[in-house]
């Protein structure tokens, strides 16, 4: 039994639920999410759809006329999955995660690939390249995937060049693209609309659909940029 | 062989009931728009519910049988005709070689939904057919369809007449409106939304936009805010989530949403109202109305009674016409 944070369920719909341990972001939490979607994931209870972990949060998705099945009682979906989560979630434990990787992204910080970079430097009250140094001098840590297929959710930016999403997002953002929004980084693996604040970009490929595994990142994984 | 598109429609691609088990990858589960129409014309296809449709717009493509098929339409009426007689929607017909399908007249709904008995040969990507088009994989080459796209059927198979006359009951036929009510339970950040907006919400109708696709629904009307500005992490959100992002308009997020969002969740519709939100397009009009989990369980567990009896009835009379 692990030493749990706060925590809050609620339903998301009537066919998913979300447990949520606050609003912010921090390896441990992030680690007891991770863990306990993988808990899930192994037991599969009735009407299991599929799990979704993000940085404080965890949310399960079912079919709740499954889930309901087994059960000819007064309880409902809700109830049953709730208490599945419940459960799961007090025989917990955390393992010492692995060795993380550490994949290193190339960066180009060019005016053309960098369409937000003088805003960011405004914001921070800095020079362009001093902006640079800083975002360029942390090892960022993989906290989750969604928004697009392989969008690496990162943390943390440092406070200085922390600046916030755009007022109106962009139509279009160019596939590779690295953006800052608030405290976090992220590259967009394809073109796409996006708020994210674009201070350079990569060649890299986060996405291959007919790969076994078609991410290139994992929830866990260390990225560190490098000039180009 | 199978169908050829003579002429290709506005916006037509492949989908099915979606793809699961990959959203953690950020990988959206994506799928019919409509997808109770889907389940329905496949049902009385014989085939399992899953199997892929054209989901098509209008106007919508002009096709070509190269070989004869038993196949059906469902969801929207866009007054179909097979060698220009009226083919009508929720049955089961009979297309000859060389029959040409057309669709002339939008009437009701958004998205019109062709099968054919025992489905068309589409491969499978993580576990689905259907097109993502952000990524641009599934269906026909991860895009809508063109001019003199070929799909093959998946089987051969002779025009098999048991498998005709089959319909849908009327009591299980959507009916499509401009103006509709939809059924919403409430989300974790409506209790943050301030007495006045609460009363708002379900006060008048909201329009959706232009702006709208198959990624969510921007709606207009009474501008909604919360007692205080909210700035989120990024969670899961669903197909039916409501968000209220900081401008105080909502909205809805369709089949093809993103995996994870920051935006406050006002509310959820309910798995039954998606499908006629899935047939609603720019200028149509959405009245909210609050329910419980506990009544839209109860809601889903009747629908799917009524599925699962259709499903019976079509068993029981597709062998009785064998015998």
């Amino acid at each position: 039994m692990i030493d749990l944070p706060k925590y809050e369920i609620f339903p998301l719909g009537e066919n998913a639920l979300t447990i949520c341990f606050g609003n912010s972001i921090s390896r441990e939490i992030n680690l007891i999410v991770t863990s306990l979607s993988k808990k899930i994931e192994s037991t599969k209870f009735q009407g299991f759809v599929e799990c979704v972990p993000a940085y404080s949060s965890l949310t399960v998705f079912f079919e709740l006329s499954k889930a309901k099945r087994k059960f000819r009682t007064a309880l409902t979906a809700y109830q049953i999955v709730k208490s599945h989560v419940e459960i799961a979630l007090q025989t917990l434990e955390i393992g010492q995660p692995k060795e993380p990787r550490l994949i290193e992204v190339p960066v180009s910080f060019e005016k053309r690939f960098a369409p937000d970079l003088e805003l960011v430097a405004e914001f921070a009250e800095l020079t362009e390249s001093e902006v640079i140094d800083i975002y360029l001098s942390s090892t960022y840590r993989v906290y989750m995937l969604g928004f697009l297929p392989g969008f690496p959710y990162m943390g943390e930016i440092d406070p200085r060049i922390a600046a916030p999403r755009k007022a109106s997002p962009r139509k279009q953002v160019a596939k590779g693209s690295v953006g800052i929004a608030g405290n976090q980084t992220g590259i967009y693996p394809l073109e796409s609309p996006g708020g994210w604040q674009i201070i350079g970009r990569t060649e890299i490929e986060l996405f291959t659909p007919n790969l076994e595994s078609p991410t290139l990142f994992n929830t866990g994984d260390l990225v560190k940029f490098v000039r180009i | 062989m199978g169908i050829s598109i003579k002429k290709a429609g506005v916006f037509d691609t492949i989908q099915d009931l979606g793809r699961f088990g990959f959203r953690k990858l950020g990988i959206n589960p994506g799928g019919a728009m409509d997808k109770n129409a889907l389940r329905l014309i496949n049902i009385i296809l014989g085939n399992p519910e899953s199997e892929p449709a054209i989901e098509m717009h209008f106007p919508a493509c002009q096709i070509v049988f190269e070989k004869p098929a038993v196949f059906a339409l469902g969801g929207a009426d866009f007054d179909a005709t097979l060698d220009k007689l009226p083919v009508p929607n929720w049955k089961t017909h009979l297309a000859k070689k060389g029959s040409i399908l057309s669709f002339r007249k939008k009437l009701s709904g958004s998205r019109c939904y062709f099968g054919i008995r025992h489905g068309f040969e589409i491969e499978r990507w993580l576990g689905s057919a259907s097109t993502n088009l952000a990524a641009n994989i599934g269906g026909v080459k991860g895009r809508q369809l063109r001019n003199d796209d070929q799909i093959r059927f998946s089987k051969a198979h002779a025009a098999e007449k048991n498998f005709l006359g089959f319909e849908i009951a009327t009591s299980l036929r959507p009916v499509s409106k401009t103006i509709q009510m939809i059924r919403i339970t409430k989300g974790i950040e409506y209790r943050d939304l301030t007495a006045l907006s609460e009363q708002r919400l379900f006060e008048g109708a909201y329009e959706i936009s232009n702006d709208s696709n198959r990624m969510g629904y921007k709606l207009d009307g009474n501008p909604l805010h919360l007692l205080s500005r909210k700035e989120l992490l990024s969670s899961a959100v669903g197909f039916g989530t409501v968000q209220l992002p900081p401008y105080g308009k909502p909205l809805l997020l369709m089949a093809d949403h993103q995996t994870t969002g920051g935006y406050p969740r006002i509310g959820h519709v309910i798995k039954r109202d998606l499908s006629l939100v899935g047939q609603m397009g720019p200028g149509d009009k959405i009245l909210f109305e609050l329910v419980s989990i506990d009544e839209a369980e109860k809601i889903e567990e009747q629908y799917e009674r009524d599925v699962a009896y259709l499903r019976m009835g079509v068993k029981f009379k597709q062998t009785d016409a064998k015998d």
